[in-house]
């Protein structure tokens, strides 16, 4: 199958600077791909240069099959949802909806009848001769999405689409956004800083990072297996307990204990275990006869978060984070209570370190 | 909601003492203006009761009201075509990059800041030598009369609209163009339908902020105007080396009017667009 994008051998310099560096990527049609990173990571470069609103410097991009890499943006049959909506303040909901198909030349009728359609798509009748600035921030996102969908784009690009929003309402969006894109059944292609966002909503994620594709991968597969400690340290929370490989299953850490990971390891390498706080489980020094790894701490911070506590808990040589579900069941612990810190080979990933 | 702090005592009373005192030197001599207009006595400054004379005769005579149709027709072209190349200039300055754009930029600002007389002077100058040229090579001889007092006029317009319009450019978001172009408007129809409806307001302020310097002036009028081709505010300028009598006053009263009509035609506009 055609992807419904394509990027080869992708890099856009601004002057001397290089926003986005040689990168290889490939969307397949309906999905709803995320592209996730820092600010300045060259994520919303990518996105504008798919829109045509930059040319990229060099390198091939095609949507379908077909070649647009220096093609006008209203020549491409791909439209935006931007950051702050950049809805037309002087034109009224139907105005801005029909925009599209106006500059198209369809015909007046047609015009108002699909704009009305869509209208009622995203739940928004009977506010269609409203000024944008009459509108709340979530309104106001519906009628971007309207304004972008009615043109029956064959991708639809997003830029931070939720970034306005409070979190309520954000996590509202996130699921009425991916209940539509099922519904449409185009891609949409959406750029977030967010990570909780891109896991929540995206079939896969594309982790970049000055300029560079880290990790392109479903939701599970870039927790799980991170490709690198920035992805494992960008996405959700980690420790990374730092060493050098011993021998295929077995890793020295910096104050010389062992540990054991699956990953068939190259002797000597430096890599670091990316040991998630919720995987790791929590015993009293006493209490023990563990399999698989173990460190042993000293409870320095208790974190109440409701539905969890976080531990800090104080290595020799380092802190590290500890996450216990908030169960009637958990033993609690105190500050300067010891303990060990204990997980199976399962619940750690090894990355380059 | 509090409000800002209500003054007491003295302070109270200077305020007020104040705030007379500004609207006195405001409206004092518009009032004098405009009752003097209307004083049969010949003395400017003395009332000798009331008659329309002075505004029949500044209606009767040819001179002023020549006078006054060439200043409202040099208005109208003049804020025409420097409300299109001014807005041009904002335009290019503030969505393009080229070559020489810094340079372009500091130029544009020049005939803001150079004095009047400067200016004049140069345009004077400017006119003698290329009617010269044009006398030269074509055989055509040209006068100072419209052309040249348009042309000045232009001149300095341009920069003013450029600034109030470029003010209101740089408020609006390139995004707003962007998301044009995305749905597939051209570059013209960006402009048409987004860009121009955005600035509007800059434009209807720059046009008439031109109109109103271009009714106004006197002193680069004076320089480049014509023999027996002049604007009204030149022509009462002339009227006081003749003796004053309340005929300006007549005059100036009219000015008066006209400016306030463009006042509040501008009002109404913008009233007219916020509700509509």
């Amino acid at each position: 199958m055609t992807p419904a994008v394509e990027l080869r051998r992708i890099t856009k310099k601004f002057g001397d600077v290089v926003a986005v560096d040689n990168i290889d990527l490939s969307i397949k049609d309906g999905e709803f791909f995320a592209m996730l990173g820092p600010s300045g990571c060259g994520k919303t470069t990518t996105l504008r240069m798919i829109a045509g609103l930059e040319f990229p410097t060099e390198g091939s991009l095609s949507i379908f099959g077909e070649e647009v890499g220096t093609l006008a943006p209203n020549k491409r049959s791909v439209n935006t949802v931007f950051q702050n909506y950049a809805l037309f303040p002087h034109l009224t909901v139907l105005e801005n909806v029909g925009f599209g198909l106006k500059m198209q030349g369809t015909d007046k009728k047609e015009t108002r009848a699909r704009a009305m359609e869509m209208i009622e798509l995203v739940q928004l009748n009977g506010l269609e001769s409203r000024k944008p600035a009459q509108m709340s921030g979530g309104q106001q996102q519906r009628v971007a999405l309207a304004r972008a969908l009615v043109n029956q784009p064959k991708v639809l690009l997003l830029d931070e689409p939720l970034g306005a929003l409070d979190l309520k309402l954000r996590q509202e969006m996130q699921l009425e956004l991916k209940k539509l894109q099922r519904d449409v059944g185009i891609s949409f292609v959406f750029v977030t800083h967010d990570q909780e966002e891109a896991l929540t909503m995206a079939d896969r994620i594309a982790v970049m990072h000055e300029g560079k594709l880290l990790q392109v991968a479903s939701p599970e597969e870039i927790y799980e297996q991170p490709a690198s400690k920035f992805v494992a340290d960008f996405i959700g929370r980690t420790n990374l307990l730092e060493g050098t490989v011993k021998d295929k299953t077995t890793v020295v850490l910096e104050n010389g204990s062992l540990v054991h990971a699956a990953n068939s390891l190259v002797a000597g390498t430096r890599v670091a275990i990316s040991l998630r706080p919720e995987r790791a489980k929590i015993a009293r020094l006493s209490d023990v006869s563990i399999e698989g790894s173990s460190l042993n701490g000293v409870i320095d911070t208790i974190t109440y978060l409701g539905n969890a506590r976080v531990y800090g808990v104080k290595l020799d040589w380092m802190n590290i984070e500890i996450r216990q579900e908030n169960r009637p069941d958990a033993e609690l612990y105190e500050h300067g209570d010891q303990i060990t810190v204990y997980w199976s080979t399962d619940d750690v990933s090894v990355v380059a370190g | 909601m509090s409000s800002a702090v209500e003054p007491r005592g003295w302070a109270k009373t200077a305020l007020h003492v104040n705030g007379w005192l500004v609207y006195l030197f405001f409206y004092a001599p518009i009032v004098l203006l405009v009752l003097f207009s209307f004083s049969e006595s010949r003395n400017v400054g003395k009332w000798g009761g009331f008659t329309l004379d002075w505004y029949q005769q500044f209606f009767d005579s040819s001179n002023a009201r020549g006078a006054l149709s060439n200043s409202v027709k040099i208005a109208l072209i003049v804020t025409l075509i420097s409300v299109i190349l001014g807005t041009m200039a904002a335009l290019s300055l503030e969505r393009f990059t080229f070559r020489g754009k810094k340079v372009f930029d500091a130029l544009l600002y020049l005939p803001i800041i150079i004095p009047d007389v400067t200016m004049a002077v140069m345009l004077l100058l400017f006119f003698g030598q290329f009617y010269d040229v044009i006398e030269a090579v074509f055989g055509i001889q040209m006068r100072k009369g419209f052309g040249s007092i348009s042309i000045s006029h232009i001149a300095f317009n341009i920069s003013f609209v450029s600034v109030v319009v470029r003010a209101r450019l740089a408020g609006m978001s390139t995004d707003l163009e962007e998301a044009a172009v995305d749905l597939y408007a051209s570059r013209w129809k960006a402009f048409r339908y987004v860009t121009f409806p955005q600035i509007l307001p800059g434009i209807a302020g720059g046009a008439l902020l031109a109109m109103t310097l271009s009714l106004d002036d006197v002193v680069i009028t004076q320089f480049v105007s014509g023999p027996g081709w002049t604007t009204l505010p030149v022509y009462v300028f002339g009227l006081i080396r003749k003796g004053v009598t309340p005929l300006i006053n007549a005059v100036s009263v009219v000015m008066l009017l006209a400016s306030m009509l463009l006042v509040v035609l501008s009002l109404i506009a913008q009233r007219s667009r916020r509700t509509g």
